[in-house]
């Protein structure tokens, strides 16, 4: 039984990115609690790399914390084991192709079946090279969520029709990172996601205020928060977690509004 | 399956972000269309031939040859180019198919700025924007590139992040594109990153081995026993021996930047140190941890400080078609001296480490053999490190 599916029935969903890690586990497990017990519908957690191409600055600063901290992919799989125990909400990983591949995708993609893990989203990894991990995936029925972005115009369909779990829309041209405006045609993107798929789609990429969250979850069925949620860990480090939880509370609290 | 398109082998791929998916699409083919169109191969020889010196001389390093007692030498002369390497071959090619495309914007990364130079003079000429993203520890290498590429009109990006060089100028590169793709082109300046970039930049400087088989077969009436260049992405090399793959009886060696020794962590020596990895939107060789993450990599030359190598080298070393070998900064700083003494050719410090190997397996070759050493840069842009490296106080 795969949960994404469930992150879904509580009205629009609210999906947090944590970076593991940053600064130390024991904190990514405590802000991994906040966000559930606050609202959170849904979490990826981030596995730290070198190089996150895909990141704006805030991310990036997340990546190096970690890292330098000294986690690996074997001690967050153990994290993940440690707090599957209570956290109920769906998992999925976000990280980068070289990580998945450099552990073997058979290795790491049954752990994330055994550990609990409900999805894996590589932002390196467009549908023409999905077949590196697809097979395995499906074996291990760990999907591998599909992203679209405001570029993908006449793959919007093809990417869609064959997406799982749930689709991930990039709201705007660049990186990761706070933007104060999103001017992007969201609403036709969607339009041709519903055409081609009956999987929720969520949207991501630049929302950090409530009436951000409020406008893209009504053109879709839920928004992604994370270089947000990280500038509170890059300010508060261990102490950022009740501060996640509040501003979780917040951004749930108005796009519960929607319907 | 994975994508067939663009492969070398296993390697090669497109892996690289959705956002950019349709750009490199476009890119294919507008390439695909205008490589076979007579105006554009006129107009881009054009520019080759009168703007930029072409061909490069085939020069026969007779003194070298005596000296070292063995095989005969040939230098192909990159370094003659305009803006003194064989960066300009690909950057012509891609500025005017940029052009063509609409595109009024380059983007480039740059390691020891070469590429950036190369980059922002295409841009000047042709009357294009430039940005150029650079390590900040190669701005301050290479302090002279940069006032360089100034000149031409360039902005110049100090990259931050990172280890501050070559791989973290090529990131910073592709997240600048990610984010402005209508009117940009990302000049990506060797054989590497997503295809088509390795195919359009080895058939942009496959021209070097063009030449140097017709210019020897005129000379000596045959084909060289080996041909030697160095390797960081490895656009020169791929250049080098792309003619030549089918001539089974030439050697093919590129020359690794092996910094400090292999057996060190100081080392750029992708091939022979790295392992297959996906990085910079390809499958290939790459230097990294057991956990994949991208490892600092050093070499005293900024132009081979990358831990990747272009996916068709690593399918050439997979086929055992091309041999690669390590040499370390001493080795290239002795030979970067050799050159400048023996013939009067300061070569850049990435082509001396061509220039090393050939020192090491000429006197062990007959005399009626044939090295041909490409000479990918002049090295200018490098004598005032080189004086640091011999512990002179000597500051640009």
């Amino acid at each position: 039984m795969n949960r994404i599916k469930s992150a879904f029935e509580h009205g629009k969903a609210f999906i947090a990115f944590i970076t593991c890690g940053d600064p130390d586990l024991e904190t990514t497990a405590a802000c991994v609690r906040e966000a559930a017990k606050n609202g959170a519908d849904l979490i990826e957690l981030g596995i730290p790399f070198s190089d996150p191409t895909a990141e704006g600055p805030v991310i990036q600063g997340a990546n190096i914390r970690a890292l330098a901290a000294g986690v690996t992919t074997d001690k967050i799989f153990d994290f993940v084991k440690e707090i599957r125990v209570d956290v109920k909400i769906p998992l999925v990983f976000m990280t980068y192709a070289n990580v998945v591949f450099s552990y073997g995708a058979e290795r790491f993609i049954s752990t994330c079946r055994n550990i609990g893990i409900d999805g894996l989203i590589l932002p390196d990894l467009p549908f023409e090279e999905k077949g590196e991990f697809q097979p395995v995936c499906e074996k291990y029925a760990v999907p591998l969520i599909s992203l679209v972005a405001p570029t993908s115009e006449n793959r919007i369909g093809m990417i869609a029709s064959a997406a799982e779990g749930f689709l991930y829309i990039v709201s705007s041209l660049g990186v990761t990172g706070v933007r104060s405006e999103i001017k992007s045609d969201l609403r036709s993107i969607v339009e041709v996601v519903r055409k081609n798929t009956s999987i929720p789609c969520a949207i991501g990429f630049g929302i950090s205020t409530p009436e951000q969250a409020k406008k893209m979850a009504a053109v879709s069925d839920g928004v992604i928060v994370g270089s947000a949620i990280i500038k509170y860990l890059e300010r508060y480090g261990k102490d950022a977690p009740s501060q996640i939880g509040k501003y979780i509370k917040s951004m749930k609290d108005a796009i519960s509004e929607i319907k | 399956m994975t994508n067939s398109k663009g492969r070398f082998g296993a390697y090669g791929g497109q892996y690289i972000p959705e956002t950019l998916m349709n750009a490199v699409i476009e890119l294919e083919a507008a390439y695909e269309h205008y490589k076979n169109d007579s105006e554009f191969c006129r107009e881009l020889n054009k520019l080759l031939c009168d703007y930029a010196g072409r061909p490069s001389g085939l020069y026969y390093a007779e003194k070298m040859t005596e000296n070292l007692g063995g095989a005969k030498i040939y230098l192909k002369r990159e370094d003659l180019n305009h803006t003194g390497s064989h960066k300009i071959n690909n950057v012509l090619g891609q500025a005017l198919l940029a052009k063509k495309m609409g595109k009024t914007r380059l983007i480039a990364e740059t390691g020891a700025g070469q590429h950036g130079v190369a980059t922002a003079t295409a841009a000047a000429l042709m009357g294009m924007e430039c940005v150029v993203f650079m390590g900040k520890e190669d701005t301050v290498r290479q302090a002279l590139n940069v006032y360089r590429m100034k000149l031409l009109g360039a902005e110049v990006k100090a990259v931050e992040s990172g280890t501050a060089t070559l791989k973290d100028a090529v990131s910073e590169a592709m997240r600048e594109w990610t984010s402005r793709i209508s009117d940009t082109h990302y000049c990506l300046g060797s054989v590497m990153g997503p295809h088509p970039f390795p195919t359009i930049v080895r058939d942009f400087q496959s021209v070097i081995s063009k030449e140097i088989k017709s210019q020897l077969l005129e000379k000596e009436g045959r084909l060289p026993d080996a041909v030697i260049a160095c390797v960081g992405g490895g656009s020169n090399a791929m250049g080098s021996f792309y003619n030549f793959i089918n001539d089974k009886e030439v050697r093919l060696i590129g020359c690794e930047a092996a910094g400090r020794g292999i057996d060190t962590f100081e080392t750029a020596a992708t091939v022979n140190t790295g392992k297959i990895g996906i990085f910079h939107g390809m499958k290939s060789y790459f230097c990294q941890d057991k956990y994949g993450q991208i490892a600092p990599v050093y070499s005293i030359s900024a132009g081979l400080d990358y831990p990747g190598v272009g996916p068709e080298h690593a399918y050439l070393h997979d086929v055992k078609r091309a041999e690669y070998v390590p040499i370390t900064d001493d080795e290239a700083v002795n030979a970067f001296e050799y050159l400048s003494r023996t013939e009067g050719i300061i070569p850049a410090i990435e082509s001396a480490h061509a220039v090393a190997y050939a020192m090491k397996i000429a006197p062990t070759m007959d005399k009626n053999q044939i090295i041909v050493i490409t000479v990918s840069g002049r090295g200018d842009k490098d004598c005032a490190a080189i004086a640091r490296y011999r512990g002179e106080d000597i500051y640009e």
